[in-house]
């Protein structure tokens, strides 16, 4: 009997040309400058916790609060802060150009353990699906994240738009 | 099994160890959570057999609604054992069927 | 035992309508059969969605504990381990405390704040230990920390079923995957991408045939559910598994209701039978008033907020607030409301609210 079932939906997985199309990409001209958040999120859910946090005032949700969270490109210099604070945790901060062949990934964590940096894990799509290997660079964990942890892991430059997940074995 | 590191509610807290008894078996539990759990967390997960057709009964609702999980305790039967706190030295029976009290006269 | 308003269920609703209450001078009593006040709040380890008033990226936990500071600082007496078993015409509400001691209270007002129950799908096997509620897995591992199984299997994909295997993973269990009969999540897509990214695979129309094992779950069989929910013959497959969770709805925890002889109404847009109420949240019944999943399943954001309402509307009545300021708190929690009512996920709930107002309007008439 197998363990695992096959999965038969795309639901839960945005594809890159929809992600492209929402209000909560900064665009493709933005990300080449440096870390900026990617905001996954296009469904109309009243929520926007993530307009009051940010720092720089960079996030519009405005009225009613069902619509999607917009970044202003210009504004938002990849500070992390509103990562932990989305209930639906679809935040994550891309440093594409790095390095010259390495992006810098911040995903959300909440599980246990938590990775260490210097870690080699696995670098794994909006599927779960492995796609290469993620070296840990930070691990944030702070009273202010209230258990949401930050892990940023760098990955093949190729991967940039792709890693959204790490896995490893303790 | 017991969960020892949550992510988000942290490590287990202490609390106090008590022995309580399943079918003349020993298990560890702690004070004050439910019979139930203790015997989820030991692993035992048949509370009773049903009347007509000896079918295994176990935890269902777990709030004490729907009276899958009764047992004999400390001589009392069909107590609901989610709802109810494990104590130190407590007996605890599977059923089978339902229990009846003495009636006294 | 008197009081000006009994509340009858500790959770969201039932906290912020004795908070709203008890700040203008009300004699509040609440009563919860649980042993900690916060309904299910306290099962609750995500994050909530909503707006800074609704304590959005709280977690559910904190918010309850939020809320119960809040009540102990009004000075609100909360029975806990007593449960309500009637309510009388002359408004005595009677209950059981832990020692099986009874006793009773004549409030001048009731609020039925007791939230919804988990509905149940019936197949083969599903009496077998193993097979549990989604709820009844939450209480396990956040309230007794305790894992209720190794490997497991998530009936539903509404939020419930998609947050419960979210926890279930953050617990240390393997999810073997989530079925759903409908060819769609019906759940947020936020929260499939959670457990997606955790390479936990969402089955679509699939249904659960029957769980198999001896003595205890140990394996399900599923198969492919047509248009009608029925099951296509020939698709079924096993998988195994020590955990079955029914997670295929909720419906308003409707007893009291049916006792005291309320007026209710088959809405499915909210969940199944409903009460009908007024724009304060009082039923056909004066002084009988609901608030919370009670009234249609929602969210936490809206019991809150339905709580406030049903508490102020009760001061207003005993006079404790002016007719103005009255209307005027009324109305901002009407449009806090208004506004959780919107969008896909919302629209059809406020539909079902304007039939409850509408019918009571028309039962009332006729």
């Amino acid at each position: 009997m197998p363990d695992k079932l096959p999965n038969t939906s795309d639901d839960g997985i945005l594809s890159l040309e929809r992600i492209k199309t929402i209000p909560g990409y900064p665009g493709d001209e933005r990300i080449e400058k440096g870390p900026v958040v990617v905001i996954e999120c296009d469904e109309d859910i009243p929520c926007n916790p993530c307009e009051d946090i940010c720092p720089k005032k960079a996030i519009t949700v405005g009225e009613p609060i069902t619509n999607l969270p917009r970044i202003d490109p210009a504004k938002c210099d990849g500070c992390i802060v509103c990562i932990s604070i989305c209930p639906g945790l679809c935040m994550f901060v891309v440093h594409k150009n790095y390095s010259k062949t390495e992006s810098l990934i911040h995903i959300p964590y909440e599980m246990h353990p938590l990775p260490k940096k210097g870690m080699v894990v696995n670098g794994c799509d909006r599927s779960g699906e492995r796609v290469c290997d993620a070296r840990v660079e930070k691990v944030i964990e702070s009273k202010k994240l209230n258990k949401t942890s930050i892990v940023a892991v760098a990955v093949p430059k190729a991967y940039f738009e792709t890693v959204r997940a790490i896995r490893f074995e303790e | 099994m017991r969960i020892a590191h949550h992510p988000i509610l942290g490590d287990a807290e202490k609390r106090e160890r008590i022995t309580i008894s399943v079918d003349g078996k020993k298990i560890d539990a702690y004070e004050g959570e439910s019979i139930a759990a203790a015997m989820l967390a030991a692993g035992l997960k048949v509370h009773r057999r049903t009347a007509k057709h000896k079918e295994p009964r176990g935890v269902f609702c777990n709030i004490g609604r729907c009276t899958d999980c009764i047992m004999k305790v400390d001589g009392q039967p069909n107590v609901r054992t989610c709802v109810t706190k494990a104590r130190d030295g407590m007996m605890v029976e599977s059923l089978d069927g339902l229990g009846t009290w003495e009636v006294v006269r | 035992m008197n009081a000006d308003l009994a509340v009858i269920g500790a959770g969201p609703a039932g906290l912020c309508a004795a908070i709203e209450a008890a700040r203008r001078g009300v004699k509040v009593l609440v009563i919860d059969e649980n042993d900690r006040p916060g309904g299910q709040l306290f099962l609750q380890t995500h994050k909530f969605f909503g707006s800074r008033h609704h304590m959005a990226g709280v977690r559910g936990f904190h918010i309850g504990n939020d809320l119960l500071e809040e009540a102990k600082h009004e000075g609100i007496e909360i029975l806990l381990n007593t449960t309500v078993w009637g309510v009388f015409p002359d408004n005595r509400v009677a209950f059981t405390r832990e020692d099986d001691k009874q006793g009773s209270v004549i409030a001048k007002n009731i609020l039925i704040a007791t939230g919804a129950l988990e509905k149940g799908i019936f197949f083969k096997g599903w009496t077998k230990p193993g097979v549990m509620g989604a709820g009844a897995a939450q209480k396990m591992m956040h309230v007794h920390r305790v894992l209720p199984g190794g490997k497991v299997l998530v009936v539903g994909s509404g939020n419930v079923g998609l947050i419960v295997s979210y926890q279930l993973a953050q617990a240390g269990a393997v999810v073997s995957g989530v079925i759903e009969a409908l060819p769609e999540v019906s759940g947020y897509q936020v929260h499939a991408g959670k457990i997606r990214r955790m390479s936990i695979p969402i089955m679509t129309s699939h249904t659960i045939v029957e769980a198999l094992g001896n003595g205890q779950v140990e394996g399900a069989v599923l198969a492919r559910a047509g248009a009608d929910f029925r099951i296509v013959e020939g698709t079924e497959f096993e998988v195994s598994c020590d955990l079955i969770i029914l997670a295929v709805g909720l419906r308003p925890f409707d007893e009291l209701l049916r006792a005291l002889g309320v007026e209710m109404a088959y809405i499915s847009g909210l969940g199944g039978f409903v009460p009908l109420h007024d724009e304060n949240l009082e039923t056909s019944k004066r002084g009988v008033y609901v608030a919370g999943d009670i009234t249609g399943i929602e969210e936490a954001n809206t019991a809150m907020d339905e709580g406030r309402l049903a508490g102020v509307a009760v001061a207003e009545k005993l006079g404790r607030l002016d007719l103005s300021k009255a209307e005027e708190l009324k109305s901002d929690i009407r449009r806090r409301l208004a506004n959780l009512r919107i969008g896909s996920y919302g629209r059809q709930r406020a539909e079902g609210k304007q039939e409850v107002l509408a019918a009571l309007r028309e039962r009332k008439g006729a």
